[in-house]
């Protein structure tokens, strides 16, 4: 179907009053509104509908738009939030460019605040419809932007939430390139020796989901291999990737999984740690898997480097590893006295806490500690205050071992900086809300799961690493990817190249151009949200739909 | 809400339960009861014009009975699909009463009384069960007096008290003091009532009632029936007047709710209930203490649990912060009891594990963090799914894969399968779409060969 170009003719304005039944016309007079909109310039057509969302409503808006060529279409309702998206398809379906209409919220923002004055409510109709008309006198015809996609996607990182996220994106049938930078893949999960609550050998577990992205055949498996440079963006990234000690090759892939994970924090001068007698949980899980565990009595110590001034998360899975090593110690060695000091045991959830419950009830022993107060570890004995009793209490040990907190790993920041997304106050990758898109970055087409973001068990980084691969497969299952032409575009004649605009923008869609000194917008990144446009000293940034003369045109109707 | 509610892709089937699952992975049929709502969906425009006229007024379960709705309703304002529905079991129109006001004023003719039950046939190739979990009902420990104290009141119950579009604006009404003005209310109307009647007798006599009923005492009026009717309607507008003006002086005297306890592990980490730990409450609390100092900067909270389990991204932090800026004191210990004290005030008897002390301590309101039990209708469903329940009353999920019920091609996340906090839920829900995605797509790929 052809489109119209209005900007030829002369303005058409159709505009909508919508009753909502009696939240809009229970507390102002939407007859009066429909009138006087009929008499604003440029418009030809006003109409009252009861409800303008229901099939009778879109209806007229077509039927409007057929039988008085209608070149504007302003509709006054509820919130775009609710029916914009409604509105603006009919309109497409009547042959109208879908960006020439304008939504004026007289609902909301109108009768609902109110309702005990129906006068100047109605007035105040008036004016936001007044104001809904000028605006779309200026609006222009947009088209969506296309971008093309390619179906394949990088993962970055070869632990349990990358081989995960892998295994299942491969799955789907989605190509998959797997980027490693040690020899094999596993991550700290090599050097795990059993898993809660089951009691597997964490190296069985690698075994079977490395051996399940092996097999794939649509699996690209880079080891020893890091990524070097990262250009494009959501649908077309072009990865370097360079194999140790070998010639860079280039990669083409449509989104990224950063599942780099994390590492035990080395505990340097707390508690006299030297990796002989006094260790850390990691070192314990190594002698437990190669037998070489001799100790009788053992003091375990958590939070050691965490929740502190220095570093004040909690990572959230070391007092569950403390209570499956506790256990596996005393598995072994029934004989075996095993003491964990706390200062919160963090189980939660059901097996979690369920393991607590267990360890305590054969015999491995807790005690809470005062951050105040810590342990102090002697040559022969632990000493702690410990508050339930009043007391200082020693116990003698031959092992202590130190629960550290997962920190983020050395490169975290240079990747993060490889793919401009950000990190954390702790290093840890920052996710584009912490609630609803734990697994997304603000920027598109890149995520992360696992580690990498925050402390996760097993059984966490492997969920994530699933969800990840839905978050891949909803963008990469489309033949093209089609955004809103409500993007911003920056001025090449007037732009100074100041780039203030490029610290404004939250989604990294903006770039500076060196030889040409200017800054520009990518559009397939480009939210819509005016971040830039109301930053740039030069009006060089505008906002398409909500350019300067369009939004002007809106205030001069008050 | 509103992107799956227009999302080309899905079907909202809301106010429906799945009654039959056969076939298997891959190639499921699925028969699903759509409950009858006596109400259009595609026609109801959710404007509300109904619910303005409904005469029946229910206890609103969406604000935990803090507030009423009417016999037609929508759960909440902002629900998807944005429609209405007729409680069959108040409804005075369905109850054989005469009524249909509700039909008579919609003006989209969406109200249907003859609708139907019906069943609904689909065929999937997987299936997510993301049930969720029911809040544990605290009444079933006797020593926090839930039931018997009105100010003792659930961690939801609170959430809708703070709520700005809840029962109170958003204001920390104390249930104590809502009973009373409710109270006040009631008798005001009583009140209204009975005047009316003595201001006709005043007219008819052209004298004060208080005048007339002290000669009537006296005598003055023996054998006079209208006027002995008189001062029977006086004594009980007397009876209605007299303590409404006490309760409305006692009304005088409220305030707003600012000396706080939460009362963690409230059914969880219990043998008696639930031995889990539910995860998500220890922050629930910190949150409600945080925003209720929002409200209200004077606002002291005491949370008393036996590990505050902050364990999420940024949780530690916001534990640390609630304490420094908003008012919050952390005790370790499990309450031992709740009394009601003077001024309707819960007292709250514990031993500080810290300090070695039993103390009873006097709060405005206790909230109480109650457990994230399996939800009511699980074990039905899993026998519906064909799939198995684990020992805590949860979905059962795999060792290798956490998202995987133990009947292939059905999956499942959120608290169904345990409980867990907002982002982890949301996490896995992605999850288990992909573990969906990995069948659907593997058996189009096996048709299209």
């Amino acid at each position: 179907m052809s489109e119209k170009k209005p900007q030829e003719e002369a303005m058409r304005i159709g505009v909508f009053i919508c009753d909502c039944g009696s939240n809009i016309a229970g507390h102002l007079d939407c007859s009066s509104v429909t009138e006087y909109a009929s008499a604003l310039p440029g418009v030809v057509y006003a109409k009252e509908n009861l409800y303008t969302c229901s099939e009778a409503g879109i209806d007229e808006i077509q039927k409007g738009i057929k039988e008085h060529n209608l070149n504007r279409v302003v509709v006054a309702s509820c919130s775009p939030r609710t029916h914009q998206p409604l509105f603006q398809s009919s309109c497409a379906a009547a042959d109208l460019n879908p960006y020439l209409f304008e939504m004026v919220n007289i609902r909301d923002q109108c009768s609902w605040v109110h309702m005990q004055d129906r006068e100047n409510a109605t007035q105040k109709a008036k004016d936001l419809v007044r104001m809904g008309v000028s605006k779309a006198a200026f609006l222009e015809p947009q088209q969506d932007i296309e971008a093309s996609l390619i179906p394949r996607a990088l993962v970055i990182g070869g632990g349990a939430g990358g081989l995960s996220a892998a295994g299942s994106l491969a799955d789907m049938g989605l190509d998959v390139v797997l980027v490693e930078k040690e020899a094999e893949a596993g991550g700290v999960l090599r050097q795990i020796d059993r898993l809660a609550p089951h009691g597997e050998k964490a190296a069985d577990r690698i075994v079977e989901m490395l051996e399940a992205v092996k097999e794939r055949p649509n699996v690209t498996l880079y080891l020893g291999s890091r990524v070097e440079d990262v250009g494009g963006y959501i649908g077309n990234f072009t990865i370097t990737i360079r194999p140790e000690g070998g010639d860079t090759v280039q990669e083409e892939v449509g989104c990224v999984v950063v599942a780099t994970g994390a590492v035990p924090l080395k505990p340097e001068g707390l508690y006299g740690y030297d990796g002989n007698r006094v260790i850390t949980q990691l070192e314990l899980e190594e002698r437990l898997s190669s037998g070489a565990l001799e100790a009788r009595n053992v003091v375990m110590i958590q939070c050691v480097g965490a929740r502190s001034s220095e570093r004040e998360y909690c990572s959230r899975i070391c007092c569950q590893t403390a209570v499956k090593n506790a256990r596996f110690i005393r598995e072994r060695d029934p004989e075996a006295h095993v003491h964990i000091l706390y200062r919160d045991m963090q189980m939660y959830g059901t097996e979690n806490e369920q393991m607590l419950w267990d360890a305590r009830g054969e015999g491995v022993r807790f005690d809470v500690f005062s951050p105040d107060q810590p342990p102090s570890v002697g040559d022969k004995a632990v000493s702690f205050y410990r508050p339930l009793t009043g007391e200082t209490i020693e116990i003698p040990y031959d092992l202590v071992v130190l629960s550290t907190p997962l920190i983020a790993r050395d490169d975290a920041l240079a990747l993060s900086q490889l793919f401009r997304v950000p990190v954390d106050q702790n290093g840890f990758f920052l996710e584009a809300h912490a609630k609803l898109r734990p697994l997304d970055f603000a920027t598109d087409g890149i995520f992360v799961c696992g580690s990498a973001r925050y402390p996760a068990n097993v059984q966490e980084a492997v969920s994530q690493g699933l969800g990840v691969a839905s978050r891949i497969a909803t963008i990469l299952f489309k033949d093209k990817l089609i955004t809103s032409a409500i993007v911003a575009e920056i001025n090449p004649e007037t732009c100074v190249g100041c780039m203030g605009c490029m610290e404004m923008c939250p989604y990294e869609a903006i770039t500076y151009l060196p030889d040409r000194k200017i800054c520009e917008v990518n559009t397939v990144l480009c939210k819509g949200c005016g971040c830039c446009a109301a930053t740039c000293p030069s009006q060089s940034a505008m906002l398409k739909g909500y350019k300067p003369e369009q939004l002007l045109a809106q205030v001069r109707a008050i | 809400m509103l992107d799956v509610g227009r999302h080309p892709n899905i079907e909202l089937m809301a106010y429906s339960e799945v009654e039959t699952v056969e076939g298997e992975c891959g190639d499921f049929k699925v028969t699903v009861r759509r409950k009858a709502r006596y109400v259009e969906e595609d026609r109801c425009t959710g404007c509300g014009a109904c619910k303005e006229k409904c005469p029946t007024v229910l206890p609103d379960a969406f604000n935990e009975g803090l507030g009423t709705r009417k016999a037609i309703y929508s759960w909440f304002a902002q629900g998807i699909p944005s429609t209405h529905t007729i409680d069959a079991d108040h409804c005075r129109q369905l109850n054989g009463k005469k009524c249909g006001i509700c039909q008579k004023v919609c003006q989209a003719d969406a109200v249907n009384f003859d609708q139907k039950d019906r069943i609904v046939e689909l065929k999937v190739g997987a299936i997510i069960a993301a049930t969720g979990y029911t809040v544990f009902d605290p009444a079933r420990i006797p020593e926090y007096q839930y039931r018997e104290i009105p100010n003792v009141i659930t961690a939801i119950e609170f959430e809708r008290l703070l709520s700005a579009s809840g029962p109170t604006a958003g204001h920390l009404h104390r249930p104590s003091d809502l009973l009373v003005e409710a109270e006040i209310q009631d008798l005001e109307k009583k009140a209204r009532k009975s005047q009316k009647v003595i201001d006709k007798f005043e007219q008819k006599y052209d004298q004060i009632s208080a005048d007339f009923y002290e000669a009537y005492q006296k005598g003055d009026f023996g054998g006079d029936e209208a006027r002995a009717k008189w001062a029977e309607k006086y004594v009980s507008h007397l009876s209605i007047v007299g303590p409404l003006e006490t309760l409305k002086k006692e009304a005088e005297g409220f305030e707003v709710a600012k000396r706080l306890a939460f009362i963690q592990c409230v059914g969880s980490r219990d043998f008696r209930f639930y031995p889990f730990c539910s995860g998500y409450c220890c922050m629930h609390s910190i949150k409600e203490a945080i925003i209720a100092n929002e409200h209200e900067s004077e606002t002291t909270s005491v949370i008393f649990g036996m590990d505050i389990r902050a364990v999420g991204k940024g949780f530690e932090e916001y534990k640390i912060r609630g304490g420094n800026q908003s008012g919050i004191h952390y005790i370790r210990g499990r309450v031992a009891e709740v009394t009601e004290g003077p001024n309707r005030n819960p007292v709250v008897t514990y031993e500080d594990t810290r300090e070695r002390k039993v103390i009873s301590r006097d709060f405005d309101l206790v909230i109480l963090a109650t457990a994230c039990a399996p939800n009511k209708g699980a074990a039905q469903l899993a026998d519906t799914l064909g799939i198995e329940l684990n020992r805590f009353g949860f979905f059962e999920t795999g060792k290798s894969q956490p998202l995987d019920t133990t009947r292939p091609g059905i999956f499942t996340c959120g608290c169904a399968h345990g409980p867990m906090d907002i982002p982890e839920s949301v996490a896995q829900a992605s999850g288990a779409a992909a573990r969906a995605a990995q069948i659907v797509t593997a058996s189009q790929m096996r048709k299209a060969s």
